[in-house]
């Protein structure tokens, strides 16, 4: 297996790093002074109920939407002034469904090629190869609206890193799977880091997928950033067999609880669509 | 420059590349126009002084209802922004480095090139009822090309449409609301100067008037263009162009 290079950013070895990031949709803050930092080739996992302001961050962090205050290097580059250079360097998979029903998996993957200039004589080779990784060779001419909810995930993750990007966004890319699905996307995401070297931001609501899959990770509630660290250090903070739903109940106050109305209806829609 | 015009194509590619998966939408569309010149027209050429006296009216109604079949389809073209939306595909689109005109671009061509199907459609179907086409290789690009700048820039309108009203819903209610006015204060079925005054002024400020006029031109045997065909093209290129300019700032504004 070829290992694909990537141009690496000139940032120390930081993937991501936000200085007092916030957005305010009219009076409600989604995210308030959000500062954090990514080592290159971490799995970093942005942990908390829906509606906690995780997506928010990454579409910000992804270029989708404009910060109303502080500012951010994504990939070496700064987020207000390079989105251009941001968006050449990061993949990024949606919470919703982004692989185009209409088309093929081949389809999907050589319009994404395309749209980030991989070289022409790559094109194709590329495209072999990340349906191999995906176990998508052989349904690669079948329309993707026909694909399982867990193909689908897969081939999205394919299409977000075509590119060989150095730092990868992943939003809720379990969300609607079976634990079959869900083990599966777990391992492409080891292995991306560990072919990409890239660096691997996961929203989850799932705190065992959490402790299982990120070197470190950041509790979210209401949109300000909790606490940063390890999740086995987390846990023993609160004590010998605690897990991270007792830090995250612990710190908040809470226990998880399920969003509001729209987040409902978001995700099972995705679900639905995904099943 | 190579690679702008790459992701453009790409863009394309992909919306006729849905279309070959499903041919039935082609089908679809053809439906309409051929209704149109087969119950309006057939009706409509009973009326004396409809048309100017060098042409039937059937003849003088093949260009205008070609126009008005792609415009019809371009119009809506917004909700499957709105779709793309909802469903997550236009995050894709947006978060790749792809500059934001390449995309709306890209989706205009794609439009464009959907609408000849409509051309095939309304070329056959009228020379089956006895308009007096002319075949003339250069007239028939000249009438793609026309074609393809109203589709465009209707498409382009519809995608501006989409960025401001945002919901499908909303957007159904202004489709009807503006595909009305575009047709009927245009000379797509009937001249200019049959109008009111104050309706002169708006079908002279409608690009559709100069799609239409353009294409009697070019479509038919003894076809002439009233504003001169530099001026039809001219509009047409003018108005697609400052569309595409609005709708790449408003665009990227979509997911937010």
């Amino acid at each position: 297996m070829t290992v694909i290079g990537t141009d690496s950013p000139a940032s120390g070895g930081l993937a991501i790093e936000t200085f007092a990031l916030s957005r305010r949709f009219g009076a409600l803050t989604a995210v308030d002074g959000a500062s954090l930092s990514v080592r290159s080739a971490e799995i970093f996992g942005l942990i908390g109920p829906n509606g906690a302001g995780k997506s928010t961050l990454i579409k910000m962090l992804t270029t989708m939407l404009p910060p109303s205050g502080g500012h951010a290097t994504v990939a070496g580059f700064d987020l207000r002034t390079q989105a251009g250079q941001v968006r050449r360097h990061i993949g990024y998979v949606p919470q919703l469904l982004s692989a185009d029903g209409e088309l093929t998996g081949y389809e999907n993957l050589l319009l994404s090629a395309r749209l980030y200039l991989v070289p022409r004589g790559e094109r194709e080779g590329r495209i072999r190869q990340a349906l191999e990784l995906m176990g998508l060779t052989e349904v690669r001419d079948r329309l993707v609206r026909q694909y399982s909810g867990g193909m689908i995930r897969r081939l999205e993750i394919a299409q977000s890193t075509l590119h060989a990007p150095s730092v990868i966004f992943l939003d809720e890319p379990t969300e609607g799977l079976d634990p079959v699905g869900r083990h599966a996307v777990w391992l492409h995401i080891r292995d991306l880091r560990a072919r990409l070297g890239a660096a691997v931001i996961v929203t989850t609501h799932y705190m065992d997928e959490a402790d299982a899959l990120c070197d470190r990770i950041a509790l979210i509630d209401r949109g300000r950033i909790l606490v940063t660290d390890t999740p086995t250090a987390l846990k023993r903070q609160i004590g010998e067999r605690a897990t991270l739903d007792d830090v995250f109940a612990q710190m908040t106050g809470q226990a998880q609880e399920g969003g509001n109305y729209r987040d409902v209806r978001r995700t099972r829609r995705a679900a639905r669509e995904h099943a | 420059m190579g690679g702008y015009l790459t992701q453009l194509l790409a863009v394309a590619d992909a919306e006729l590349r849905k279309l070959r998966h499903d041919p039935w939408e082609l089908a679809s569309r053809a439906i309409q126009p051929v209704l149109w010149l087969l119950l309006f027209g057939n009706v409509m050429a009973r009326v004396r002084g409809l048309a100017p006296q060098s042409i039937p009216y059937l003849d003088f109604l093949a260009p205008g209802i070609l126009a008005q079949s792609a415009l019809f389809v371009a119009i809506f073209y917004g909700i499957s922004a709105i779709w793309e939306r909802d469903l997550g595909v236009l995050h894709r689109y947006l978060v790749s480095p792809a500059p934001r005109s390449a995309l709306v671009s890209g989706k205009a061509l794609s439009s464009g090139a959907r609408a000849l199907s409509q051309a095939v459609v309304v070329y056959f179907c009228a020379a089956a009822m006895g308009v007096h086409l002319s075949l003339r290789p250069t007239n028939v690009a000249a009438a793609i090309l026309l074609i393809a700048l109203g589709s465009a820039l209707f498409s382009t309108f519809s995608l501006i449409m989409a960025c401001i009203v945002r919901t499908r819903e909303r957007f159904m209610g202004i489709g009807q609301v503006l595909t009305m006015p575009i047709f009927f204060a245009s000379n797509a079925i009937y001249p200019v100067a049959l109008m009111p005054t104050w309706l002169q002024i708006l079908a002279r400020l409608n690009p559709l008037t100069y799609e239409v006029d353009g294409l009697r031109a070019v479509m038919l045997a003894r076809g002439s263009s009233v504003f001169g065909l530099t001026r039809d093209f001219t509009v047409l290129a003018v108005a697609g162009i400052a569309m595409i300019a609005v709708a790449t700032r408003m665009y990227p504004r979509m997911t937010e």
